[in-house]
């Protein structure tokens, strides 16, 4: 396509960038008799004023001051530049990861600083970056982990995921020890625990960086919830690994390391490993109690899910306990709770804060990582960089195909070669280790500047050609793709197969874990969620389901189809946790009859996770189409002049099932009751209404009146027999009260609707008791329901 | 089933029949006689004693699959009063994970029984169809676990899910068209792109397995 990257390409931040430098240019050369200028910030900006008297100056330079912000602002500006850049070349995103750009914006970043002659800010050490750009990077991975089919798969996952770093790690620590022997390379000096060092920070791997390029090819769940699973727990281990080899490092640099000390580490590992989890998940479980509790200061609630994160990352690392476990723990526990208890503004909030802060984070590293690239601390030693991805690729490969040898023997369904070969070719270096690698101690390090020239050589690589071409490679082999549909009938019947298989195996006498599975739901529902969740209303998740797509439906309508959307602000779902957790059956078979009727599908869902973005929304263009004929179909009607609400319009679709129960008989059609549908088409255009009418109940009577009219118009069209005087929000609805089936009727989203489409006294509101009556003697006779069409 | 000489023959005979293993065999044998208080047959009663099924919400259909004749294959409706071990097998081996190895026809094969079990569970009325009161029934079974959940949500689903697959199935309906129910067909094609296999199997472990799970 014909879209350029206007980020790049846009001269502003470039001319900024220049005019920093040349700015702090300008003061430390003034400042060099007074030292290094980032130190004595305002001191030095009035000191560097015009060297000749004390005279007031009308206008100063001082950069100094701001530096620092000011130039991390620059970068975070100019990689957000770039991938808009990115993102708006269609075809951009699935060919390459997103990490690619990064890496290109940090090494043009790197090379202008490098050019300049530019000292560059401290944004990276150990503190800054182990504090504060870590742990939002491992929040956002855990908080989005698809929960079900990680559990589905843990067994798998931890095995890989454990295993296979320690493989990776020990393998090529060991691998380029045994190089650094040779004398000839020159790298004798470089001892075991070095090497075996660099072996844990390099087979940290990054693939979430190339989950947004499978997601292209829609790889089948397992594959990706492995790889899913794999990067999520890969930073906890070599960290983890690292920190103990440091310390090992550290603490045997005159001796040599006895076999207890061995031992230690090994317990060590485990202890920090299952430590942190512990820290994570009673955190997690805290903070959801807490939230059970923010009604009424809902600004606050991002604040807790953030706050306690952190503070459970922070908990386990002053015990030395792996903090990246912990705060992935958390994020997943508290996860299931915290959605059910926060607002939907905070939902959204934190959704997308999240996905902010650990952007920002990954960005910064990337551009230090360019401007590392571009200097003058290098060294290269051709063997041991040659050696390095020689070796990592082989025991990528190794530990890939042996450990999936033997975890197949333990699946039902094994991966096949083709999944392992994408697995292997998936481990795509990236922050991770170009962060340990450039945070070693040069102390104990002399030979680091080799070191992160290896980590860099090895990132590039993987980067790029890796990332680049594994889309390609994955549609090569023909990968088993996923067909996960968000549909009821599949949340249906895979609640149906999870209940029939538990019964079977509890017929046969067996234990599985889907007995397990069940077994915790249990206890979560009978414990946890009473402590928990605001009002604990047990929720399956065929209701949740149902509720989502019903408010995604419902949010989109509003937002595109109020007809006269320029004299109402946009609704916002304000409180649908205020004892609102009920469905509304019309709005949903509403939206259902919607998709039927224009015959679209629901969208397809697979388990999309994107490091960098959050679910674009492709609901829009549906919403429009939507928006579009309805009105088409509205200017018709109007055109056909109905003013009777009650009768039906010949031309008008309906479907219906002739065995609902209704209040009243219909007159045109025989036996049968008419359509909750119909109750629900005209009840999905007052949704939007009624959004507004929550939130300005106050409206100006013309404005009503021009509702009334339209959404009396609109419901013509599905055929539905609203009374216009059913509109009437407030005043008049207690007069409609008694009309028909309010009684059972779960209270549903809005209640305006509600009474409004009672009073109107639809059809096709299927259990209550006055309809049931009815329907018990309608329904006998047709047996089998009928769908029809008038 | 318990006269010892012909058991090796007719444990060979049910390998043949069913595909399960001679250990597997063993295994559900013993259980069966476990569930059935050493008789030859089982009765509905006798599932009472499986305690962890009185909390599943299908409890009801499942059991009523054990008795379905048409899960028996011995005829096109009804319920058998009573099973045999060779019954209780016969509906264990819809469970059975397809295997991988087989050819593409077998697999449709396999897949096509496991689903056509799943449709029996849901047309209870063996009229080979799942109408919309049926449909609802396993709705409500399924949310009845829920005590907050009211039986109009559950219908509404049902509905809902209804209308959802008569536009997968049936597409753009004409005026005037019914929509009578799915029928097995139909169900299929619901289920097209979705890998049952992956989903409806039991690993039907080994001895030591088991041994460690009692």
């Amino acid at each position: 396509m014909g879209i350029q990257a206007p980020g790049l390409l846009s001269p502003w931040p470039w001319l900024l960038l220049l005019v920093a430098l040349r700015g702090s240019e300008a003061t430390s050369a003034l400042n060099k008799p007074t030292g290094p200028p980032a130190q004595q910030a305002p001191g030095a900006g009035l000191a560097s004023g015009p060297a000749l008297g004390e005279r007031i100056t009308v206008f100063e330079l001082d950069y100094d001051y701001v530096q620092v912000p000011y130039e991390v602002t620059l970068w975070i500006l100019l990689a957000s530049l770039a991938k808009i850049g990115f993102h708006l070349h269609h075809r951009l995103p699935g060919l390459m990861p997103e990490s690619c750009l990064l890496i290109i914006v940090g090494a043009l970043v790197g090379a202008i600083i490098f050019g300049t002659d530019h000292k560059s800010p401290p944004v990276m050490d150990s503190n800054i970056y182990f504090l504060y750009l870590l742990p939002p990077i491992v929040l956002e991975g855990g908080y989005f982990m698809p929960t079900r089919p990680f559990l589905e798969n843990i067994g798998s996952i931890l095995w890989w995921a454990g295993l296979g770093a320690l493989v990776n790690a020990l393998g090529i620590g060991l691998s380029l020890y045994l190089i650094c022997q040779i004398k000839a390379f020159g790298l004798s000096d470089v001892n075991l625990l070095q090497n075996l060092v660099f072996g844990s920070l390099i087979s940290a791997v990054d693939p979430v960086a190339v989950l947004a390029v499978f997601e292209e090819a829609r790889v089948n769940e397992p594959l990706y919830m492995m790889i899913f699973g794999e990067a999520l727990l890969n930073d906890g281990i070599s960290v983890v690994l690292y920190n103990i080899l440091i310390a090992f490092t550290k603490m045997h640099k005159f001796e040599s390391i006895e076999p207890v000390d061995v031992l230690a580490g090994c317990a060590r590992f485990i202890i920090v490993g299952v430590g942190g989890v512990f820290f994570g998940i009673i955190f997690g479980f805290v903070s959801a109690f807490i939230t059970r509790f923010t009604q009424n200061i809902s600004a606050i609630e991002p604040l807790i899910v953030f706050m306690f994160s952190y503070l459970s990352y922070l908990s386990a690392e002053t015990l030395y306990l792996s903090g990246i476990l912990a705060i992935t723990a958390c994020a997943v526990t508290m996860k299931k709770y915290v959605e059910e208890n926060v607002s939907q503004t905070s939902y959204t909030t934190i959704k997308y804060f999240m996905k902010m802060l650990s952007s920002v984070s990954e960005t910064l590293i990337f551009i230090f990582m360019g401007v590392s690239t571009v200097g003058k601390n290098h060294e290269w030693n051709w063997a041991f960089v040659g050696f390095t991805l020689a070796f990592c690729l082989l025991w990528r490969a190794i530990s890939v195909f042996t450990l999936f040898y033997v975890s197949n023997r333990f699946r039902t369904f094994p991966f096949s070669a083709k999944d392992q070969c994408i697995i292997f070719y998936s481990g795509v270096r990236g922050a991770g280790s170009f962060s340990l690698a450039f945070l070693l101690p040069l102390s104990l390090f002399p030979r680091k500047n080799m070191f992160v020239t290896a980590t860099l050589v090895v990132i590039y690589f993987t980067v790029f050609i890796q990332g680049i071409t594994i889309g390609p490679l994955v549609r090569y082999l023909d990968v088993k793709k996923t067909n996960k549909k968000e549909s009821i009938n599949e949340e249906l019947h895979i609640r149906l197969m999870d209940h029939l298989k538990a019964g079977i195996e509890d017929v046969c006498g067996q234990w599985s874990h889907y007995q397990v599975r069940d077994k915790f739901k249990k206890f979560d529902h009978k414990y946890l969620r009473k402590i928990l969740i605001r009002e604990n209303l047990p929720r399956s998740s065929i209701v949740s389901l149902y509720k989502k797509l019903e408010m995604k439906q419902a949010l989109e309508m509003a937002e595109t189809g109020a007809l006269s959307a320029s004299a109402f602000s946009r609704p916002h779902q304000a409180q649908p946790s205020q004892g609102t957790k009920r469905l509304s059956p019309e709005d949903v078979a509403s939206m259902r009859d919607l998709l039927t009727r224009n015959m679209y599908q629901v969208r397809q869902r697979t388990p999309s996770y994107n490091k960098y973005n959050l679910q674009p929304q492709t609901t829009e263009k549906q919403a429009k189409e939507i928006l579009i004929r309805r009105q088409n179909t509205l200017r018709e009607s109007m055109r056909k002049g109905h003013s009777l609400p009650w009768g039906t319009p010949a031309g008008a679709k309906n479907i219906r099932y002739l065995s609902f129960p209704y209040s009243r008989p219909r007159p045109a059609r025989g036996g049968g009751a008419a359509a909750a549908l119909e109750d629900a088409d005209s009840s999905d255009s007052e949704l939007s209404f009624a959004m507004f009418h929550e939130h300005s109940p106050a409206r100006s009577l013309q404005e009503r009146q021009r509702i009334q009219q339209i959404t009396t118009v609109k419901s013509l069209n599905r055929g539905g027999k609203l009374s216009s005087s059913g509109y009437q929000i407030s005043p008049s609805q207690e007069e409609h009260v008694g009309r028909s089936r309010k009684a059972l009727r779960p209270k549903p989203l809005f209640h305006p609707v509600d009474e409004e489409r009672e009073s109107g006294e639809e059809s096709g509101e299927e259990a209550s008791p006055p309809g049931a009556g009815q329907w018990a003697e309608h329904g006998r006779e047709p047996r089998r329901p009928l769908l029809r069409r008038k | 089933m318990g006269a010892a000489q012909s058991t090796s023959e007719e444990v060979r005979e049910l390998v043949g029949k069913t595909g399960f293993s001679s250990d597997q065999i063993e295994q559900l044998h013993r259980r069966f006689k476990q569930l059935s208080g050493d008789q030859p047959t089982i009765r509905k009663e006798h599932f009472n004693n499986v305690p962890d099924l009185e909390l599943n919400p299908i409890r009801s259909k499942i059991v009523r699959a054990f008795f379905d004749n048409r899960n028996l294959r011995k005829g096109p409706s009804g319920l058998a009063d009573e099973i045999n071990f060779e019954d209780f097998l016969t509906i264990m081996a819809y469970f059975q994970p397809i295997d991988v190895t087989m050819d593409e026809e077998q697999v449709q094969l396999c897949r096509k029984e496991k689903l056509r079990f799943l449709f029996h569970m849901y047309d209870s009325d063996s009229d080979g169809r799942i109408t919309l009161e049926e449909y609802r029934n396993v709705v409500e079974e399924l949310l009845s676990g829920n005590p907050h959940i009211e039986k109009e949500s559950a219908r509404s689903i049902a509905d809902g899910a209804m209308m959802e697959a008569a536009s997968v199935c049936v597409g753009q309906m004409e005026p005037d068209q019914v929509y009578e129910g799915i029928t097995f067909d139909d169900f299929l094609k619901i289920w097209q792109g979705i890998d049952i296999e992956t989903k409806m199997h039991i690993r039907f472990l080994n001895m030591e397995t088991m041994a460690l799970c009692h």
